[in-house]
Order: structure tokens, then sequence, then C-alpha cells
């Protein structure tokens, strides 16, 4: 009798914190990150539209930085922390940039939007008064087919502006 | 002249309680920038199955066998379906359109029967309990093909050599038309100046970022199919898939949610679509399909892809006398179902040089069937092809004949107190702006500022290009565009609007949202129709259910007939309730308006809300005359009547850098100054322009569905295949000339094209203007830097 073959592990069990709550579950290893989030998790807001991580419209953040949802299996952010759009909502953080995006239509058909907006916040972070250049550059890789990207340039240097501004007053 | 006339004169949409030309921000906005959106593959039933399909690898091939057992066999398969057993639950459809005469396709199944047509096509279905179960499985199918030579080169498509797709037809000829005013040749022999040029526009694609989806449940209890689809018109999607699938059209139901970019792309029928619903109706549950990227690619409705000759004759002074153009395109091995293939190349004809005065044109369509993936409307439809060739050959002239691109065009647009005007093609203009627009472009953009740095920079050795582009853009269509033809495709619209019982006032609508910000207008117009604030406004669109029937969004229709609609509606209502508070109030009806959501004795501001109003009306009907039955409860229709479209104008400029070692080309600025009647929300026109003009420039600079030889797409990921991202665009100026429409009250025509149609033409006008003391210049797009360093000579 033959030994028996090697058989590929398929699922594992995870234990991860998403947007705050900790979650347990049994995936297939081949998951990844972004339809862990949509179909197992039901946060929907991560949205998959290239799945080979060029659109960036599944970019979440993964202990902090960016990352694509789409590029990641969802084994390997076992033990991570994971912030999604509906969290970084709940939580206020980028409310200010959603209302500038409001405010200057940044997004039509908002697909996009939640990938964008994970991109804005985290250079806004390690960058908080970027040139337009800049914030062109910053974005580009995230695709959007809608707004021609002027606009979304528009609120990002608006929210950049006006955190410079409060900062230069005290940080009030 | 009725009271409803008088109501409609007395409308001031300048005034303070008005929303028309407020920039306000859209509701709905909030929603998608929480996340909170509702796309088609966020909304999760039970015991949803899910589809994949295997695609045929070959360009053109039969099929000469598909075995089922192994992959029936993979853990999670529930069904597997050929082409042949869809085909017994679903009837094939045929796209052509019966006014454009002799158009010809054969009928086209969801999957392929017998024989596979390009590169993509479905052959098999496998349902199974995850996407990636199914994907598993389909990969497992046992096809076997023998493969086809394929008919792939448009340009040889009618050659008596070529292969013959579809046999029974003897050609590959799809639709040939030609429009001739006679006296071309006549024309050209007399002028002092012949330019001549082919230019040829790449296939591309739409590249929703939300890839094309469908959710269908059929409930057997009570034979009701429910479509959850990502799309533009779902009325036009419940008579195609009721009639395909031989169901009673009011039991299907279909909702449009939110939609993740659209363009024209989702408007069409695809096979894996309808065999998605096929298969729900098989098994009795729900059916999923989203297509991902590779699919999108091989399958989404592929565009553009023309080979045009274009001739133009001027006299001395640089007056256009006489325009010719040949248009081959290429559409794939069938005509899309059901707007037909042959519009873009019919458009192409209709509007080619319709800026422009001169009397005589000629003009030859053809239209042809070859192995590649389906070409067909997106947006801007014909209008990027017919812009940059007339915009193309207007510079070529101008540049034989030594005047500036400016003056040309002063001295050749259709006068602005022309109107009404026949175009030579036949389309007639109500009222157009292009003097207007042409003067304030130059301002805005400081065309002579433009000119003198362009000559300071050229001396340094840096070649700037400037480039101008008029165009005309149809809108708003009556129903001499599809519905004459045969198409099920309403260009009707409706709106029902209600005054609920706490005073707020829900406005349904047959136009839908894809991110235009249809449902934001609608809102600013029904609140000054009815004289309520937008906060107490509801809209709801995109459910075959719940709105009127129309037709939906697209080429440009929205603002300019759903929103008639929902005026003339909102009017209706405000007349209503105010006979309802002439009798709560004993006034009459004339001395009584509506302000701030009150019913007010007109020059008063104290009244009655219409909270109040609303009460008494549903609650307390024991307080009213038994002679009087209030009504808040509307619906009003509207449709173009007086012309077959109602054409806008308008005119983009651009400035941009040609680096002559590398052949990139950078931009600077683009302008553009748009006509499109009346401005609802100035905002939302801007970003329509906005996103389109680099939609555009997608067109011009970067997209290009790359098949080989064997024709195998070869740039299928969006890592190969460039659309335009924000490191390269340009910021983008706009101003408006407004020519409101008497076609309608409401005066708004259509805003959603005009910068797709024409981008690739002052793109490519500004790269030649920067090529031209080189001795070079680009006639075909993509406008790649090969392309350039081609056009230079450096490369060969």
């Amino acid at each position: 009798m033959s030994a028996p073959a090697a058989v590929p592990v398929e699922v594992l069990e995870i234990a991860l914190t998403v947007n705050g709550e900790r979650v347990t579950r049994s995936v297939p290893v081949r998951l990844n990150l972004a339809d862990f989030l949509r179909n197992e998790l039901q946060l929907t807001g991560t949205h998959v539209g290239c799945e080979h991580g060029v659109c960036g419209a599944c970019t979440v953040r993964v202990d902090g930085e960016i990352a694509r949802g789409c590029l990641m299996f969802a084994v390997q952010a076992d033990g991570c922390r994971v912030d999604t759009i509906e969290g970084l909502s709940d939580s206020r953080e980028i409310e200010e940039l959603q209302s500038a995006f409001v405010l200057t239509n940044a997004l039509q058909c908002g697909f996009c939007t939640p990938g964008v907006l994970m991109a804005a916040q985290a250079l806004l972070r390690d960058e908080p008064s970027p040139s337009r250049e800049r914030i062109r550059e910053y974005l580009s890789g995230n695709y959007c087919r809608c707004t021609g990207y002027q606009a979304i340039v528009d609120a990002v240097e608006a929210v950049g502006k006006a955190r410079a501004s409060r900062r230069g007053s005290g940080g009030k | 002249m009725s009271d409803f006339d008088d109501i409609a004169r007395g409308l001031n949409f300048d005034g303070p309680n008005s929303y028309i030309g407020r920039s306000v921000t859209r509701p709905n906005a909030r929603r998608l920038a929480q996340g909170r959106g509702q796309f088609v593959d966020d909304v999760m039933l039970a015991r949803t199955a899910h589809v994949a399909y295997a695609r045929s690898p070959h360009a053109h091939a039969r099929i000469a066998a598909i075995d089922k057992t192994k992959a029936s066999a993979m853990p999670g398969v529930i069904r597997i379906a050929t082409g042949a057993e869809i085909a017994l639950v679903c009837k094939p459809y045929v796209g052509v359109l019966t006014h454009l005469a002799g158009m010809r396709s054969p009928p086209q199944h969801p999957l392929a029967v017998d024989v596979a047509r390009w590169q993509g096509e479905p052959v098999v279905a496998v349902v199974a309990n995850t996407r990636a179960e199914a994907e598993d499985a389909a990969e497992a199918v046992d096809i076997e093909y023998e493969e086809l030579p394929a008919a792939l080169d448009a340009e040889r498509a009618l050659d008596p050599d070529a292969v013959v797709i579809h046999r029974e037809f003897g050609s590959n000829l799809c639709f040939q038309r030609t429009v001739d005013t006679g006296g071309v040749e006549a024309a050209m022999a007399a002028a002092h100046v012949v330019v001549e040029d082919t230019l040829v526009f790449a296939r591309h694609t739409g590249v929703t970022n939300e890839p094309r989806s469908i959710l269908a449940d059929y409930n057997r209890a009570d034979e009701t199919l429910t479509v959850y689809h990502s799309g533009q018109s779902p009325h036009m999607m419940q008579g195609i898939i009721a009639s395909r699938l031989s169901l009673d059209e009011h039991r299907v139901r279909i909702v449009c949610r939110d939609v993740g970019g659209s363009f024209g792309i989702k408007i069409h029928t695809y096979g894996d679509e309808i065999a998605a619903c096929a298969l729900s109706l098989m098994l009795g549950r729900p059916v999923k399909f989203v297509a991902d990227r590779l699919e999108s690619f091989l399958a989404d409705i592929h565009a553009r892809d023309h080979r045009v000759r274009a001739k133009l004759g001027l006299d001395r002074d640089g007056n256009i006398l006489a325009l010719e153009i040949d248009d081959l395109t290429g559409i794939g091995p069938y005509s899309m179902f059901p707007r037909s293939s042959g519009v873009e190349c019919n458009q192409v004809l209709n509007i080619t040089g319709g800026p422009y005065k001169h009397k005589e044109y000629r003009a030859k369509g053809t239209v042809v069937f070859q192995n590649k993936n389906l070409m067909c409307q997106y947006r801007a439809v014909g209008h990027p092809i017919a812009t940059a060739v007339a915009e193309h050959m207007v510079d070529q002239g101008a540049a034989a004949l030594g005047i500036d691109p400016a003056e040309m065009r002063k001295r050749n647009l259709i006068p602005d107190d022309a109107y009404p005007y026949k175009s030579p093609s036949g389309m007639r203009f109500e009222a157009l702006s292009h003097h207007q627009c042409l003067a304030k472009l130059l301002g805005i953009m400081d065309y002579e500022g433009l000119r003198r740095e362009q000559a300071a920079l050229r001396k340094q050795g840096v070649h700037r290009g400037i480039g101008l582009a008029s165009f005309i853009e149809v809108t708003t269509p009556s129903p001499m565009f599809y519905g004459v033809g045969g198409a099920r495709i309403s260009a009707t619209d409706g709106c029902t609007i209600k005054l609920d019982a706490n005073g707020a006032v829900v406005a349904a609508t047959g136009v839908t949202e894809q991110g235009q910000g249809t449902e934001t207008i609608v809102a600013q117009i029904a609140a000054t129709a009815v004289g309520v604030e937008m906060s107490c406004v509801k809209v709801m669109t995109g459910d075959t259910d719940k709105t009127p029937y129309g037709g939906g969004t697209w080429a440009s229709r929205a603002a300019g007939i759903g929103g008639e609609a929902v005026l003339q509606a909102g009017l209706a209502l405000k007349r209503n309730i105010l006979e309802a508070g002439a009798v709560i109030l004993k006034q009459r009806v004339e001395d009584l308006d509506i302000v701030d959501g009150k019913v007010v004795k007109k020059g008063s501001e104290q009244g009655m809300t219409l909270a109040e109003l609303a009460r008494i009306c549903y609650y307390r009907g024991n307080e009213l005359p038994v002679d009087f039955q209030p009504e808040l409860v509307v619906t009003r229709h509207y449709r173009v009547k007086d012309y077959p479209f109602v054409f806008t104008n308008g005119i983009q400029g651009c400035s941009l850098e040609v680096d002559v070692d590398t052949g990139f080309v950078r931009l600077l600025k683009v302008w553009c100054v748009d006509d499109c009647g009346r401005v609802i929300n100035p905002k939302l026109v801007d970003e329509q322009v906005r996103g389109g003009i680099v939609q555009g420039i997608g067109g011009a600079l970067y997209e290009h569905c790359l098949y080989d030889d064997r024709g195998q797409l070869q740039n299928a990921t969006m890592a190969d295949y460039l659309v335009p991202m924000a490191a390269e665009m340009p910021d983008i100026v706009t101003a408006h000339v407004q020519t409101p429409t008497r076609t309608s009250v409401l005066g708004a025509k259509g805003a959603g094209e005009a910068g797709t149609g024409g981008a690739p033409a002052v793109v490519m006008n500004a790269v030649n203007d920067a090529l031209r003391p080189l001795g070079a210049k680009v006639t075909s797009q993509p406008i790649t830097p090969e392309a350039v360093l081609r056009a230079l000579g450096k490369v060969r």
C-alpha cells in the first residue's frame, strides 16, 4: 500500500478584528480578503472591481496600512486588525472627507468611492497638505470612470487645507 | 390656453424658491460615500446559486462535443446547461431596427449553439453553490472545438474570398447607407483646396468599475421573476426578459438600485445575463451572475472601431464647400439586441460636420460582421468619430490655407441667428449657439495668450499644441430614435408624484440613476414645481413595479424628458393641492399659492402647511364638502414631439505638450463651453462634462482592445488595457451658454455625452497642432507614444 498523498489544507480557522469587532471564521484558504469581508461578514462597502489589484475599489486597511482586499487571502489577515469603509464611517474618522466628497460631487456612481476614501485618508495621514499633483499621483491606484478625478482632487485638497488651517490656528 | 399653461408660464425658475439652476448636493451621495450603496452583488437572497460560464477560447469554432461528466461531479455543482438546453427555455433575439433599411443580423442565442463566433462567447453555463465552485467546474467542462478560419479585419470583411460568418447572408455585410446632397463632385471640382485623410478609431470598451451584474429570482409559486440588474433601462429589460422567456411581462420585475457606472455598456442584451434568468426559471431559485474583469473585457460591448476616409473642399477664403466621408465599422458577429450595432455608423453619417454651414455632403457607411466581440452603443454613440473626423478636416483645411483654427471656425460655423436650421444630412436643429460658445471659449482659455506662449516655447524646443473642437450632440430623442425601428424602447417617460399624509412629496420616475444625479434633479424639479423644500421630496427610480413606464437613462435623456415629466406632474399636483386648499380655506384657487410647503394666500407668508392639508384630506374627509374628492396623486408623461432629437452644441479647447523624443503627450488643460439648454444643477452638469471628457481622452490616448491575428484579445486585464488615471488627467475648465429648448416647459437638453463626444477631436487637433511645424500628423487613435514617434519618423 502506497503512502497517502499529502492532502492540501483547504480550510483554516482565522481570528481577526474587523472594524473593532473580534471575528472568528473557518475560511477556504483561497478566499481573498475582499470576498471574505463581503460574503462572510456582509461588509459590502468594499467593492470588487478587477480582482487583480489595479482598480483600487477593494482598498481596505490592514493593521493601519491600506491594502488591496483582492490581493490578500483572508487567511493572511489572521490576527490582523482590518478596517473597512463601514468602520471608518461609523467611527466618523473620515466624516470630513466624506462631506467634502459630497460637497464637490467627487463621486458619481459611488462604486470606487470607498476605496478612494481609504486611499485619501491614508495620504492625508502621512502628508497632511498634499499638492494637487501629489494627490493625483497618490490616487493613481484608484480607478474612477465617472468623475474624471478633478472633483476628487478638489475634495482631498480642501480637506488637507482645512486640516492645515486648523493646525495653524492651534489645532482647533 | 389651459390653466396648466398659465401655471407653467407663471413659473419663475430664477426665483428665490426655485431649485432650478442651483448646485445643490446629491442626497444619495452620502449613502454611497459611506459604502452603503446597494449594488447587485450586494443583494444577497436565500438559496442563491451562482453561475459561471465556459467561454469560447476561439474566435470562430464549431462546437463538436460537450462532455459534462467530470464537471457535474465537482463540489457544489447544481446544474450544467449547454446553449441548446438554454435555447429550449429562451427564444433567440435579432438585433435589427427596421428604419435602418436593409440591416440584417441572424438570430442570436444566449449561449453559442453549434458554432462559437467570438473569443469569449459563452458556451456552457455552470451553476454551483458559490461562484468559485462554479468557476472550478466550468474549467472542467470538456468542450471539443474544431477551429474555423476567422473573419477579423473589417477592411477585408467584404472581400470575395473572405470567410463568411453567416453563410445564409452570402457576405459579412450588416448594414449600408449613403447620404448625398447631390452636388459634392461639382463643389470639390470648384474648390480652391481639397484636403483628404483617412482616420482610424480603435476598438475600446466601457470598463465600468462595477462589472455587469444580475440576480434573477424566479418564484414558482406565483410565477414571478424578480431581476436585480445593473442597468440603465429597467422597462426595456422587463420586456426583453419576459418575451425571451415566454413570461407575462407584468410578472417580471426589474430592480435597478445602485449602478456602478454604465455609460451605455449595461443597456444591451447579454447572453450571460439572459441565461442567468433562464437558469433561475429552470431551477426555481435565485441565480446570480457577476462578470469578472476578464469576462468584462471579452463580453461587455466594445465600441468605436471605425475607419473613415474624409475629404473636405474649401474656397480661397476658407469657406467649406463640401464634405465627403466613407465610414467602415466592424461590429463583431452579431448586431446587438435590441438597439442594433448600426446606430453608431448611422449617427456618424447624420452628424459629421453638423456644426458647419456647408451645403454639400456625401457620406457612405458600411457596417460589417467579424469574429470579434460585439460592438455597440457606448457613451456619445458616433459623436467621437463624427466630431474628430470633421474637426480634423477643418484643421487640415485651415492649415492648407494658412488660416488660424479659431478664425476658420468663425467663418464656417452655422450663424447663431440661422435657426431653425436643417443640416445637409437632414438633421433639424432647433436653436444652437456655436458662435457664442466659440467666443466664450476663446476668452476663458485665453487663446491669443496660449498662441503667444506656444510660439515662445517653440523657440526653446518645447512643442505645445492647442486644439479646438466644435460639436453638436444628439440628446433627448423622440420615438424616431428606436421606437420607429420596431424596438420596444420607450421614448416617453412618466412621473407619478404624490403628497403623502405627512406632507412629504414622493416622486417616482421611469428615468434612472447611474451616478449622473438623476434623482437629485428630479427632487429639484419636483420641489420647485410643487413649492416645497427639497428635503421634503423623496425620489424613487429603477423599479418596474413602482415607477411609471419609461425608457430609463441613455442618450442624455433623463433631464430633458424625465425632468419635463416631473415638472408637469409636479405642477398638476400643485393644482390639485391648491384646489383642496381652496375648499378647506374657503378661498379662490387663483388667489392661492404654495410657498415653502405652505398653502398661502398670494403675497402672504401665513398659511396652512401641506402636512395639515394632507391630514384633513386623508383623515378628516368628513370636514370636506360631499362633492369634493381631493386627488393628491397624479401622473404625467412626456415625449419630445416637435423634433426627432433635441440637439445641443458646444466647443472644447485643449492645451498639451508633446515630448518629441519619447512621444508622450502631456495634457495641460482642457476647456469646454457647453450649451445644454436650461441648466438644472450646474455642478452636476460640470461633472458630467468633466467625466465625459476624461472618458473621451481615454479613447484618444490610451484605450485599445488589441486583437491578434487569430482573434485573441491580447490585453484583457486592467493592467494591460490602459484607462485614464488621476495622475495623467488635467484640470478641466467648464462654462455654459444656455439656450433653453422650446420643446418643453423646463427647457433642459442633455449634457451626458458632450464631453466624450468632443474630447477625441480636441486632443487629436492639439497633438497635430504641436506636430504640424515638424511636418508630422497623427490620424489614428489611440494616439500612443509609438504613434507619435511613428508620425515623426523616429520609429518605423
